[in-house]
């Protein structure tokens, strides 16, 4: 059997203190927190820095590492620094240090790194070892070198090899979300399914249960099953609530591929053991017959300066598409005819915020609202650039009248200056598996004692 | 002829990775579940999103009175052309849809 101990959903969102010590009471064999995921957008892993505030990312972790102290067991933490890039990797350790002089202690660090450089992945490419999953966008070497970050996902086998280190904190960069949980149970030979389907379940932490804001989550696996538990005080677990989880995030409610196989839970049985335990039992685990290891990269695709105006006007309001139309064609032909550039050289967008912002062509509504909020979007191919084309934008946005003949109007600016440099635009251009004769050949580790 | 969330709990989309989205709609109970699964169709997804019917994936779960949609994001998550990050804007574009019946 295996107890491991789930702090929070991502380090970085707070944990119940109380929780955490009741679980650290209850002798856990490992503590894991995933650090990361791709859902804060390509910034992150683009500039390879974490989401979270230093500050808050250290209170945290000291707490965990206090905890880890007591409980004697390894702590782990995956994508470390919201995106797992190399970068996050060293910032996450220098935290660390940093915390274990503040409290005196000792401990054995391994750093799982994931960072992968560009031609490693060229290469594979080459040899046909990179392979598109559903919706993945095409990429070539051109693409591949203008990755500022490209990071493969870890799975079980590299969080292995961590923990086999003897390590007492592992600070891995991008892993899966359940490889962390997983790879201890797995290591001891439980129920594969099981150590799988409990480790999707928990890596969320209290979101599998009634109080999911709670984060403390403690799961046993073993060789026929696993049971989850929240471990606030109030918090429940259900059948329903524990299974719903298989929703979140997931594209296919029954399947979940990781690094050497898949998980399918369609004959998952779940059953409540006392009023807030949940016992799974039936998940089955998928062997591949090749080891693949997911890919993320980003790029930058532009630099951007943004505006907004706000157009109060019922008259404007009526007609404010005619009036964008307008303003889009005059802007251009004066950016073209002034910087001398060709229309595929920038962007303009102007986004109706109160009318279809959010949706675009697809919202369906078109009752008339009291403002509108007119967002200016400019990307270019540098910052200077798009400054200088938003500034051509700037007298439009605050005068353009729908009619040459009425006296000149006036729109509400909000900031001074109105054009608001945003810096890089950056994409997701990664959507692969690479396929791995070892698993750890494509990930770096190494062991340090602070 | 009733609106989708009316009828229901509750319904969220939210990115499934950068390139997919998935819609949860929660009936909360039997009889909501059944009317929405016999009264929205998997095509009045794909034309609110004006993408082919084959794109989209549904998944109807009884014993969660759970109808669940995903299908690739209408522009990949962060791009220039994306106006929603975490594609939450989606669920409540669901929710205005009428259920026939």
């Amino acid at each position: 059997m295996t107890r491991i101990l789930i702090p929070a959903g991502a380090l970085g969102l707070g944990y119940d203190k109380a929780a955490l010590d009741a679980g650290i009471a209850m002798g856990p064999d490992l503590i894991a927190i995933d650090g990361g995921s791709t859902d804060s957008g390509p910034s992150y892993l683009g500039r390879g820095v974490s989401k979270y505030a230093r500050a808050s990312t250290k209170t945290e972790w000291k707490g965990l590492i206090e905890a880890r102290a007591r409980a004697g067991c390894p702590l782990v933490i995956g994508t470390a620094g919201t995106c797992g890039a190399d970068s996050t990797v060293d910032w996450m350790y220098d935290i660390t240090v940093e915390i274990l002089s503040e409290l005196g202690l000792s401990a054995k660090i391994a750093v799982l790194k994931s960072g992968q450089p560009a031609d490693r992945i060229k290469a594979a490419l080459a040899k046909g070892e990179v392979s598109p999953l559903p919706a993945a966008p095409a990429i070539d070497d051109s693409i591949l070198d203008s990755c500022t970050n490209i990071v493969a996902l870890a799975g079980a086998e590299q969080i292995a090899a961590a923990l086999n280190t003897g390590a007492d904190i592992v600070i891995a960069g991008r892993t899966t979300d359940t490889a962390i949980i997983a790879a201890l149970p797995l290591m001891r030979g439980d129920h594969a399914g099981s150590a799988w389907h409990a480790a999707k379940i928990g890596e969320c932490g209290a979101l599998c249960s009634t109080m999911p804001m709670s984060g403390v989550i403690w799961i046993e696996t073993d060789t026929s099953g696993f049971t989850v538990t929240p471990l606030a005080e109030g918090a429940v677990c259900t059948p329903r609530t524990v299974s719903a989880h298989m929703l979140y995030e997931n594209s296919d409610p029954f399947i979940l591929y990781e690094p050497g196989g898949h998980l399918d839970v369609t004959d998952t049985r779940y059953t409540a053991l006392d009023h807030r335990s949940v016992r799974g039992e039936g998940s089955v685990w998928h062997p591949s017959d090749r080891y693949t290891v997911k890919l993320e990269g980003a790029r930058i695709t532009g630099y951007q300066t943004i505006l907004l105006a706000l157009v109060r006007d019922r008259r404007y309001v009526e007609n404010i598409r005619e009036w964008c139309a307008d303003i889009i064609a005059k802007h251009g032909a004066k950016v073209r005819d002034r910087l001398g550039l060709n229309a595929a050289d920038f962007g303009v967008e102007l986004r109706l915020i109160g009318m279809d912002a959010t949706l675009g062509a697809l919202e369906p509504r078109d009752e008339l609202p009291a403002e509108v909020g007119v967002l200016g979007i400019v990307t270019a191919a540098t910052q200077a650039r798009a400054n200088e084309i938003a500034k051509m934008l700037n007298p439009y946005l605050l005068h353009h009248g729908l009619t040459e003949t009425e006296e000149m109007p006036t729109f509400a600016f909000p900031f001074s200056p109105a054009e608001i440099d945003r810096g890089p635009a950056w994409e997701f251009c990664l959507n692969h598996v690479m396929t791995l004769n070892d698993p750890m050949e494509a990930f770096t580790l190494e062991v340090r004692d602070v | 002829m009733s609106e989708l969330g009316q009828i229901v709990e509750k319904i969220r989309s939210k990115n499934a990775g950068p390139f997919w989205v998935t819609i949860d709609i929660f009936c909360g109970g039997a009889a909501a579940y059944d009317q929405v699964q016999a009264g929205l169709r998997t095509d009045q997804i794909a034309a609110a999103f004006q993408v082919p019917l084959d794109q989209i994936k549904r998944f109807d779960i009884p014993y969660l009175n759970v109808v669940k949609f995903s299908l690739p994001r209408p522009a990949i998550q962060g791009t220039i052309a994306d106006r929603d990050m975490h594609g939450a804007g989606w669920g409540p574009m669901i929710a205005e849809l009428t259920l026939a019946g």
